[in-house]
């Protein structure tokens, strides 16, 4: 299975996008405090990255995870 | 009977709706009493409301449309409150209390489909928080930093009133000195509509005509109904435009048949007795009744013998009508949106009509206000004084007593 970051990266941002957040905000940069992305959102998240990529995130994996970036990353090297 | 005890006396400071025939407070009022109807092919839906308009996505995917309708209800009777900015009191000495029959059936029901189609893994963790049936009451607590008592209340369709009359409590007994309450429901799905038809109790015609002797049923409806109550004291000494006082509660029980009421109207006529010794008034004080008028035989039956057995002659000499008529049965809203349209009754003077009712039925003898609006007249240059009816599946009566301010 390849993914590219490319690819999650675009599914993340647009999954977090249908959570509330302005699309131009949601940078690699950005935390999910500022985007006012809290733990429920991240379940809803990880259900669609599992859906995805078949990577399942547990609430351990999430609680470490500060920036959009954080989860791109760990998403690419867990489907990797 | 003895009177009540020396209590802190509660008075409404704001009212909000959004209802079948709009949004607002005013809108309901001022359209049902222009005989408009908010029921079309046998439903009364809230087609104006779109959370959209009022809700950021965030807000808006966080809440089932009960708790959307709530929100912008709550939004409305704060405003009117002149609450926005900042509340006027200790947030820990403010109440919320929100009744709903149900809570979250749209959000239930759409997960449960995805529960079957996709598995248990995809079912969102968005569900509890947007079907309990205290969601309505959390939303608006967080999004104005209530922090006094707050819960829901259940009831079926005296869930609404019941709500006010907790708030009411809570404030003359001194665990708060202001509260956000009312009602909301939104179980217009096919399921919840499903489920009234299987029993029979909604109208086959799709026409809600309370006391009319065709009346087949209810027509079920939508919506949300927000009072904000404040210690009278307190709300004059901030300098509040007080819309009314909430002066009487009474509630009691047919313990009869879950679905159907005791048909002597004895359990519901004491509630209306009780609501009228709790406000300190005599049955001759009371110049209109906002009756639950659901347009179902039993119901319309048993209420006309209730209000006779507790008013005894005067019930023949003051107007009874039902907001029904105009936007159906919003279920477990329906008290707290019927309070609202009962205060709007006190402060406009107009009397809503009772919609639809052109045939009477001999055996209900009373003044059901067919055809048109009318004025409210008030005996002696006292203050108004309306009741407002409910009554429920489960055998639960709820009365509310309303006085209007002194002009």
């Amino acid at each position: 299975m390849s993914v590219t970051t490319e690819q999650v990266e675009t599914r993340v941002v647009e999954t977090l996008a249908s959570f509330g957040p302005d699309q131009s905000q949601i940078t690699r940069d950005a935390t999910f405090e500022e985007l006012d992305i809290d733990s429920l959102d991240l379940v809803e998240l990880a259900q669609v990255v599992e859906d995805e990529y078949g990577v399942v995130l547990k609430g351990e994996d999430m609680k470490e995870l500060k920036t959009v970036g954080d989860a791109i990353d760990l998403i690419v090297a867990r489907a990797g | 009977m003895t009177q009540p005890p020396h209590r802190r006396r509660v008075v409404v400071t704001g009212v909000g709706a959004v209802t079948p025939l709009g949004l607002g407070a005013a809108t309901l009022h001022d359209r049902w009493a222009a005989g408009e109807l908010g029921i079309s092919d046998g439903l009364a839906a809230c087609q104006e409301f779109e959370a959209s308009e009022h809700l950021s996505v965030k807000e808006a995917r966080r809440l089932d449309r009960f708790s959307q309708m709530a929100v912008v209800a709550a939004d409305e009777a704060i405003a009117q409150a002149g609450w926005v900015g900042e509340i006027p009191y200790d947030p820990l000495r403010v109440g919320c209390v929100i009744a709903t029959g149900i809570g979250g059936q749209q959000t239930i029901e759409s997960q449960i489909l995805v529960m079957k189609e996709r598995g248990a893994k995809a079912v969102s963790p968005l569900g509890i928080p947007l079907y309990m049936p205290n969601a309505a009451t959390a939303a608006i607590t967080i999004r104005h930093s209530l922090r006094g008592q707050s819960y829901g209340v259940v009831s079926a369709c005296t869930s609404g009133a019941h709500a006010l009359g907790s708030a009411l409590r809570m404030i003359q007994y001194g665990d708060a000195d202001a509260v956000v309450c009312g009602g909301a429901e939104a179980s217009l799905t096919d399921f919840g509509i499903a489920c009234f038809t299987s029993m029979q109790a909604l109208s086959q015609a799709g026409v809600s005509r309370p006391f009319d002797l065709r009346r087949d049923g209810f027509v079920m409806g939508e919506g949300a109904g927000i009072l904000v109550l404040e210690e009278e004291e307190a709300a004059r000494a901030r300098g509040a435009e007080i819309l009314g006082e909430l002066a009487g509660f009474g509630s009691t029980t047919d313990a009869h048949h879950i679905t159907a009421p005791e048909p002597s109207g004895g359990p519901a006529s004491r509630a209306i007795e009780l609501a009228l010794r709790d406000a300190g008034a005599a049955p001759e004080q009371v110049d209109y009744v906002n009756a639950h008028g659901t347009s179902t035989q039993l119901n319309d039956a048993a209420e006309t013998a209730a209000i006779k057995r507790a008013l005894g002659e005067h019930a023949r000499r003051i107007p009874i009508s039902s907001t029904k008529s105009a936007i159906g049965h919003t279920l477990g809203a329906a008290g707290a949106v019927e309070a609202v349209a009962t205060l709007r009754t006190l402060v406009t003077g107009v009397i809503g009509p009772t919609l639809g009712l052109e045939v009477p039925d001999p055996e209900l003898d009373l003044d059901y206000v067919p055809g048109e609006a009318r004025p409210l007249v008030t005996g002696n240059g006292r203050p108004p004084l309306a009741l407002s009816n409910s009554f429920a599946f489960g055998g639960h009566n709820v009365v509310l007593a309303f006085r209007g301010a002194a002009r």
